[in-house]
């Protein structure tokens, strides 16, 4: 079963029964973004420590970056974004994924926030 | 909401995109009451701080003017209306106080409304929305009275597109808001306004002009008159004239830029791999569908179809020197 994580940075993580990471903005995030028109995205293979900048996500008005919310390898990003990168704006935490990572260790996932602690973080910084 | 020249800013309502679309194609309406208001008594000494005709500018008249400093520098680009018995200045936000004193010094009799409400409704189809403004043509100017209310209209803004910038006391601004609305007008706010003014080639006061840049290189020689340029009558006249004379060593142009990814301002320029200039502004650009950005860069390499590098996130993207607008204006004249 999946169970999904919240970053202070605005990701989401999704994690499988077999430990591989789908992590992308949140609902959140592209709503303050607004229009997103560009993306880049961390090359497979690629391996990423927490804080670290591994994506950009740029609107009509601004980039903004993502960070890795955990250590790991990045094994596939989703190319339909490149082409399209308004579905972002469309289904952020559905087929609008950013990167998947294979994890070095499910225990950092104790570190990030659920649902309830995600929400609680958004009303308590607005 | 953002901060803007010490106003809190509606960055957008319904989102960039849509709000860009709505004043190319329709009408969008902007709350543009952070630019201040002045209301200039004296215009032959106003004219000696500017290289455009003031003097001349007629009654029912709009003109794009300058404030430069003894170098020739930009001290703020503004528009001067002539409203009949009243000549008004429109100044950016960031530099109404700096102007107001800059007038003072130099014994310019100005009297600051910046209490003045300033509505901009933009769009092919603001004359539809606007119809009270019907009989102007781009860069007429009028004082009107709509719905009881005292108006100073001009035909002008800040878009590329047709449409009115329309002043009024502070008391009415939202009655007139809540008309134009009601009448159509989409509500927009700062970031359609800037990646529509880059669309249209217009430059922005503190990013691709300011006190070190001189009308020549910024590719504003269409506010300087050849008759105040014979006379030389005004602060900065040597140095404009030197670079007109001269050339200037940069100039500013627009470039539209291969892929997806927008270069944003200070992002640098080269041409074969040499350093050559920097990024003042840039967007991507919704009706083209590309980003764009307006660069300072070596004269040798400002020709339109110029190949250049603009360096983003340390990669180098692939752009090419365009002539400005991006987009063609769509002016009544």
């Amino acid at each position: 079963m999946t169970r999904i994580y919240f970053s202070e940075d605005h990701e989401w993580v999704s994690v499988d029964a077999d430990g591989l990471a789908t992590i992308g903005i949140t609902d959140h995030a592209q709503q303050a973004l607004g229009d997103i028109v560009f993306v880049e995205l961390p090359a497979p293979g690629r391996n990423v420590a927490p804080k670290e900048a591994v994506a950009v996500v740029e609107s009509v008005k601004a980039a903004s970056d993502v960070y890795a919310p955990l250590t790991g390898m990045v094994v596939e990003h989703n190319e339909a974004l490149t082409k399209d990168p308004a579905l972002i704006n469309q289904e952020p935490e559905g087929t609008a994924w950013l990167f998947k990572l294979r994890l070095s260790d499910a225990g950092e996932l104790t570190g990030l926030l659920d649902r309830a602690g995600y929400d609680a973080f958004l009303a308590s910084a607005s | 909401m953002v901060e803007f020249a010490g106003y809190e800013m509606p960055l957008q309502f319904a989102g960039i995109m849509a709000e860009h679309n709505a004043c190319r194609t329709g009408a969008a309406l902007f709350d543009v009451s952070h630019m201040g208001q002045a209301e200039i008594a004296d215009t032959a000494a106003f004219e000696r701080l500017v290289p455009s005709d003031i003097t001349g500018l007629k009654p029912g008249r709009q003109r794009y003017t300058l404030l430069l400093n003894t170098s020739g520098g930009i001290i703020d680009d503004l528009m001067v209306a002539n409203f009949g018995g009243r000549v008004v200045a429109v100044l950016n936000a960031g530099r109404k106080a700096v102007d107001v004193a800059h007038m003072r010094a130099h014994g310019v009799a100005v009297t600051p409304r910046f209490e003045r409400a300033l509505l901009a409704l933009q769009g092919p189809k603001a004359v539809e929305i606007f119809p009270e403004g019907g009989a102007l043509k781009f860069m007429d100017a009028a004082e009107l009275t709509v719905e009881g209310i005292a108006l100073t209209v001009t035909r002008s803004g800040y878009t590329g597109e047709d449409g009115f910038e329309i002043g009024c006391e502070a008391e009415y601004a939202e009655h007139l808001a809540g008309l134009l609305l009601a009448r159509g007008a989409v509500p927009a706010g700062l970031g359609a306004r800037d990646s529509l003014r880059l669309e249209a080639g217009l430059p922005l006061y503190g990013n691709d002009i300011g006190e070190d840049t001189n009308p020549v290189e910024a590719g504003l020689g269409f506010a300087l008159s050849k008759k105040r340029l014979e006379t030389a009558g005004f602060i900065g006249a040597a140095a404009v004239k030197a670079a007109l004379e001269k050339g200037t060593a940069r100039k500013l142009v627009g470039i539209k830029l291969e892929g997806r990814a927008p270069a944003r301002a200070h992002a640098e320029v080269r041409a074969s791999g040499a350093h050559v200039g920097e990024v003042t502004s840039g967007v991507f650009a919704p009706t083209l569908g590309a980003p764009i950005a307006l660069a300072y860069v070596h004269t040798d390499f400002s020709a339109p179809g110029t190949a250049l590098e603009l360096l983003v996130r340390d990669k180098p993207l692939t752009g090419t020197v365009t002539i400005l607008p991006f987009i063609p204006h769509n002016y009544a004249r």
